[in-house]
């Protein structure tokens, strides 16, 4: 298949399927992007949301954008992009004028139960092979609990804890702290 | 300023400012409202209820609504262009940058740090989620729904390969059926 139409394709699909924001798109994105596709490894998909995290925009139009960037240039960014915006523009303007009644409708107050509980299996099950990938030591492991606390318990903005991370890993780099056959 | 252009012209502003995802675009929104009366914030409250309960990103079906809230189709398309125009061009000049700087050492011990951070900002951001589809709204345990997530975490561990779509569809049928 031509690459863009698989670009945009593939970054529909992810558009489609995705509830509750970028975030849950990520068990998506490791089956379809990483595994299927191959278009990106783990590591590139972690790399791209810590940047989502500090650049303008949304993370899951951040990440079509690298991805599609990287495969196809300029056009391909756009494409992904539009792949991934392109359910939303759909299904919103044809429930537009029922908005008012939609999210009150049973039926869909029990599907989105139903959702929301699959969303969290399969965000785990992202989080513990995340976890599994990139925390081998001790230091990765301090600074992957301190920024959750301080993410949640806190209101420190996410940009100052990402360039903070950033900082961290360089002095942590310098200190020998990590395990060295890490990446 | 004509109110289509200045629409548009708001929606780029957002993008180009709500640093984090899709969330952070309702500060901006709730300014709009604000500002220029386009939409109550009754309306913005459903907006939110509603993006959150279709699929696609958040900050995107929050921009589409708007959009065709005021001016039908071409609002839609106006507004979700808008919003994901800046998206575009930095992450396309950071794509650029990081192809060039991809074997530099420093960028390299930036990234030993940002890998992990981010798993706490990934579990951080999950919690809402985790929290909201397990407990009822005065914190009691949803006992079918933690139910429902043993038998998925066990689908899951058993099928390895099994596609996240089909277990979404599978929590949605039963949700419906079992009235969850």
């Amino acid at each position: 298949m031509n690459l863009l139409l698989d670009l945009y394709l593939t970054w529909f699909k992810l558009g489609l399927f995705t509830f509750g924001g970028g975030y849950a798109m990520l068990p998506l994105i490791q089956r379809e992007i990483i595994d299927n596709k191959k278009w990106a490894t783990e590591e590139e998909v972690m790399n791209y949301y810590a940047i989502g995290q500090i650049t303008p925009g949304i993370i899951a139009v951040n990440t079509a954008t690298f991805i599609g960037y990287y495969k196809k240039g300029i056009i391909g960014g756009i494409i992904a992009t539009l792949g991934v915006i392109s359910p939303s523009l759909i299904i919103i303007t044809l429930i537009a004028d029922l908005i008012n009644n939609f999210s009150e409708l049973i039926i869909v107050q029990h599907a989105l139960s139903g959702i929301k509980v699959a969303v969290t299996c399969l965000m785990l099950v992202a989080i513990k092979n995340l976890y599994k990938s990139n925390v081998k030591d001790k230091a990765s492991l301090l600074i992957a609990i301190s920024t959750f606390v301080l993410s949640y318990f806190t209101s420190i903005s996410t940009t100052l804890l990402v360039v903070s991370a950033g900082v961290v890993g360089i002095v942590f780099t310098k200190l020998n702290l990590f395990r060295k056959d890490k990446s | 300023m004509n109110t289509f252009i200045l629409l548009i012209f708001e929606f780029i502003k957002t993008g180009l400012f709500a640093v984090g995802g899709g969330l952070a675009t309702i500060p901006f929104l709730n300014e709009m409202s604000i500002k220029y009366g386009w939409f109550t914030s009754d309306m913005l409250t459903t907006m939110i209820a509603v993006s959150e309960s279709t699929p696609g990103a958040i900050g995107i079906n929050m921009a589409t609504y708007v959009g065709y809230h005021m001016f039908g189709i071409k609002g839609a398309i106006g507004t979700t262009l808008g919003l994901v125009f800046p998206s575009i061009v930095v992450i396309t000049i950071i794509a650029n940058m990081m192809e060039k700087f991809q074997d530099s050492k420093l960028v390299k011990d930036i990234f030993n740090g940002l890998k992990p951070a981010v798993i706490g900002l990934i579990l951080a951001a999950c919690m809402g989620i985790f929290i909201s589809s397990l407990f009822n709204k005065d914190y009691s345990l949803k006992v079918s729904s933690v139910i429902l997530l043993i038998l998925l975490l066990f689908i899951q561990n058993k099928y390895k390969k099994i596609h996240p779509i089909f277990l979404i569809s599978l929590a949605a049928i039963i949700g419906v059926v079992f009235k969850l």
